[in-house]
């Protein structure tokens, strides 16, 4: 059961490259690496949080006024999330607010609260947060790599700034001198690499397989 | 899950409540939110103003605590709140603020002169830019918004305080022209400001 869970989050049911959600911060700030790995983060922490809540009174909400009750819960919790930072880790907040509000239009936190927590106990409700959070969090930072690489010639760009300066390593400019390539940054070059990479996942997953052996295929694709 | 919580649940009279239950818990843990962070986001937030006070003035520039050197001058927007630089007791600089709206919302921009009118440093306060388009505002992310310092309302000019795209001569960033020229426009506005209230600032006796 966990084990499915983690595979759907990762992999085969991925909020981006699967489910298709939340591509508006998707889009707007895979620019680079470090802010999709940032931007994932920070949605990570939200989505346990609303899949927790969800998942604790799903039996007291009516199925008829569901949508609103979840609204408000996530509102409510982005919203106490950007204060708290701000407070207390108000050095990451620096790096992160940004995102925080952004976190609000992520349509996938109402699905994940729709679609599982309003359904399962809170324990795999937390699963569930953690395994979508991950793989939005991975989705993010590889369509950040692409278009950083392909955009501006570097790799985790002002990783020192989101993750504090012993992350400095992580900036690596493997094209110096290149001009780089607006496209890419802008809007335009998102949906390009989404789809470039959307391709990618579906031929890996229809590729031929060597053993057609029952069972077989099932974990085969979360190699 | 009981039978009996089902048939509540299902009534109309149940939904209204607990939706606005729901609402009411929602703006109570906002309020208690907003109450327990507002001492420590105000006390951040002057921590940062403290950083970039410094930050907008060459270093030594100043021997007083701008925080508590300020002065209210009275602006048509109303009264603006301007930090004075002294050393031995002369009023050598002012800092103060000025802000523009931006692609996302407002940008606020910290702006540090002499006595004449001269940019000695600015910052960007607070935006919410677009990350990884307009946040080259940021002087951590970018050294775009060095390209102030020197400049004052004479140089470059009228005409040349835009960005390049509009005849100016402050470049704009790939995919960000509406950022840069806010917190050019800002600037600019800031510097009419001073020119404006000098003599004010500077202290009379200080001034020209």
């Amino acid at each position: 059961m966990m084990r499915d869970i983690v595979n759907d989050g990762l992999w085969r049911n991925n909020v981006v490259f699967s489910q298709m959600l939340a591509l508006c911060p998707a889009m707007a700030v895979t620019t680079g690496a470090s802010n999709g790995f940032g931007m994932g983060l920070a949605t990570t922490a939200v989505l346990v949080c609303a899949n927790v809540l969800v998942a604790a009174i799903r039996h007291l909400v009516s199925p008829q006024v569901r949508i609103p009750v979840f609204v408000a819960l996530i509102a409510t919790l982005v919203t106490l999330v950007d204060l708290v930072l701000n407070a207390w880790l108000h050095e990451l907040h620096k790096v992160l607010g940004l995102f925080i509000a952004l976190i609000v239009v992520n349509c996938a936190i109402l699905g994940r609260a729709e679609a599982f927590a309003s359904k399962n106990t809170v324990a795999a409700s937390a699963v569930d947060g953690l395994a979508m959070g991950a793989g939005f969090t991975v989705a993010l930072t590889v369509l950040g790599l692409v278009r950083e690489l392909v955009g501006s010639g570097t790799l985790f760009a002002q990783a020192s700034l989101l993750l504090g300066p012993g992350f400095r390593f992580l900036e690596i400019t493997m094209l110096p001198g290149y001009g780089g390539m607006l496209l890419m940054i802008l809007p335009p070059g998102g949906f390009l690499v989404l789809g470039l990479l959307l391709a990618g996942k579906r031929a890996w997953e229809a590729r031929p397989r060597r053993q057609p052996k029952v069972g077989a295929g099932a974990t085969a694709g979360a190699a | 899950m009981s039978a009996a919580l089902i048939r509540l649940r299902a009534g109309l009279a149940y939904q209204g409540i607990s939706l606005g239950v729901i609402a009411l818990l929602a703006a109570t843990a906002l309020a208690v939110g907003d109450h327990l962070t507002r001492a420590p986001i105000a006390a951040a937030a002057a921590r940062d103003l403290q950083a970039s006070l410094t930050q907008v003035l060459p270093e030594g520039f100043a021997d007083n605590d701008l925080l508590a050197d300020v002065r209210e001058v009275a602006d048509a927007g109303g009264t603006r709140r301007v930090y004075r630089a002294r050393r031995d007791g002369r009023v050598v600089g002012a800092v103060f603020q000025d802000a523009a709206r931006g692609y996302a919302g407002e940008i606020v921009v910290l702006i540090g002169v002499d006595t004449a009118g001269r940019l000695l440093g600015v910052r960007v306060l607070r935006h919410s830019e677009t990350p990884g388009l307009g946040d080259k505002i940021e002087a951590a992310k970018s050294r775009w918004i060095h390209a102030f310092a020197g400049r004052s309302l004479d140089d470059p000019g009228a005409a040349g305080w835009a960005v390049r795209k509009d005849g100016g001569m402050f470049d704009q960033f790939a995919g960000a022209t509406i950022t840069p020229r806010a917190v050019v426009r800002a600037v600019h506005a800031g510097l009419a400001f001073h020119a404006a209230h000098r003599a004010e600032i500077n202290d009379v006796e200080d001034a020209k």
